[in-house]
């Protein structure tokens, strides 16, 4: 099923994973565009907070994530975390 | 009319337990709430204390009870695994005599001692989702103290001792249990999400939050769920 998300449908159950995991509010979730920074802009999300986050993926998304794969750069901005998803979607 | 809440015991493999307990002890409505695992637990306390004490006011007893080597427990967590937890689960069962079983997330790894009884489960995991999310803050937590761990290296040093996990010291034994578990199928089980559906339980799921956090909201519409589906 998860497999055929859209783009937007990929977005929309990204801003769900992340309000769950992080706690934001609905002000934040609307505001998040591509280019918004996440890693090192967003107090909510530490090293401990991606931890929950990747299992989070995994299992509402159906994919795998091999931690080694895992790099600073994914979680930068919204835009490449919603591509790192769209890459182990169609991986 | 609205009960205080109080704490009741149940003894499991030599040892005492305790479970918060809310409502009238002759309620004919008595429900057992097996809480989720870990550090899970803790961050849903508030929202089920809550919950039952709006049970209460509907005649609906409620016992939440303390997995051994847990919350209040003075029994050693390293000594505990999936098998000794579904025997507490049974054993308080024996003690609270209850007419309905309620399990949250990791709860519904053990929650199957009662076949026949009639059980309700809140968002169910599987093991292994557990085990990675605290394997990875494991792996996290070391890689800011300068160690170098990974996962499977983790996971094979649990063999020899106990593996602090987010705060907890679990067994290897507890680990591999984890790793491969979900949730037994019961003949009366209704499974329910989150989300903004009639079937459904509206909040957040806060669970997964990294800081403890309170749902008055969702304290209420799980207690209304809970009351419809046990009749009271």
């Amino acid at each position: 099923m998860t497999e055929h998300l859209s783009e937007t449908q990929l977005e929309s159950e990204m801003r769900s994973i992340l309000a769950d995991v992080l706690g934001l509010s609905n002000d934040v979730l609307t505001s998040l565009s591509a280019n918004t920074p996440l890693f090192g802009a967003l107090p909510e999300l530490d090293s401990m907070a991606v931890a929950g986050l990747l299992t989070e993926m995994e299992d509402r998304l159906n994919i795998m994530i091999d931690d080694d794969d895992v790099d600073g750069e994914h979680f930068e901005t919204f835009g490449s975390l919603v591509n790192f998803a769209k890459g182990k979607l169609s991986a | 009319m609205s009960f205080a809440l109080d704490y009741r015991q149940y003894d499991t493999a030599g040892s005492i337990e305790i479970a918060l307990m809310c409502g009238a002890e002759n309620a004919s409505i008595r429900i057992l709430i097996i809480p989720p695992l870990f550090e899970e637990m803790n961050r849903m306390r508030r929202v089920l204390t809550t919950t039952i004490r709006h049970l209460s006011k509907v005649s609906c007893a409620s016992y939440l009870i303390d997995l051994p080597g847990c919350n209040e427990s003075f029994t050693p967590l390293p000594g505990q695994d999936l098998k000794s937890w579904h025997l507490a689960v049974a054993d308080s069962a024996k003690t609270f005599m209850p007419t309905h079983i309620v399990s949250i997330r990791g709860g519904a790894l053990i929650d199957h001692a009662l076949p026949e009884l009639p059980h309700w489960r809140l968002a169910p995991t599987k093991g292994a989702s557990l085990a990675k999310t605290m394997l990875r803050t494991r792996v996290a937590a070391d890689k800011e103290a300068g160690k170098i761990s990974t996962v499977d290296g983790l996971i094979a040093a649990s063999g020899l001792q106990p593996l602090e996990l987010a705060g907890n010291l679990i067994s290897g034994k507890m680990l591999a249990q984890l790793l491969t578990a979900e949730p037994n199928p019961l003949p009366n089980c209704e499974n329910v999400t989150l989300g903004n559906e009639t079937d459904q339980i509206s909040g957040s799921a806060l669970w997964l939050r990294t800081e403890p956090g309170d749902d008055p909201e969702m304290a209420i519409s799980l207690s209304k769920a809970l009351a419809e589906w046990c009749g009271a």
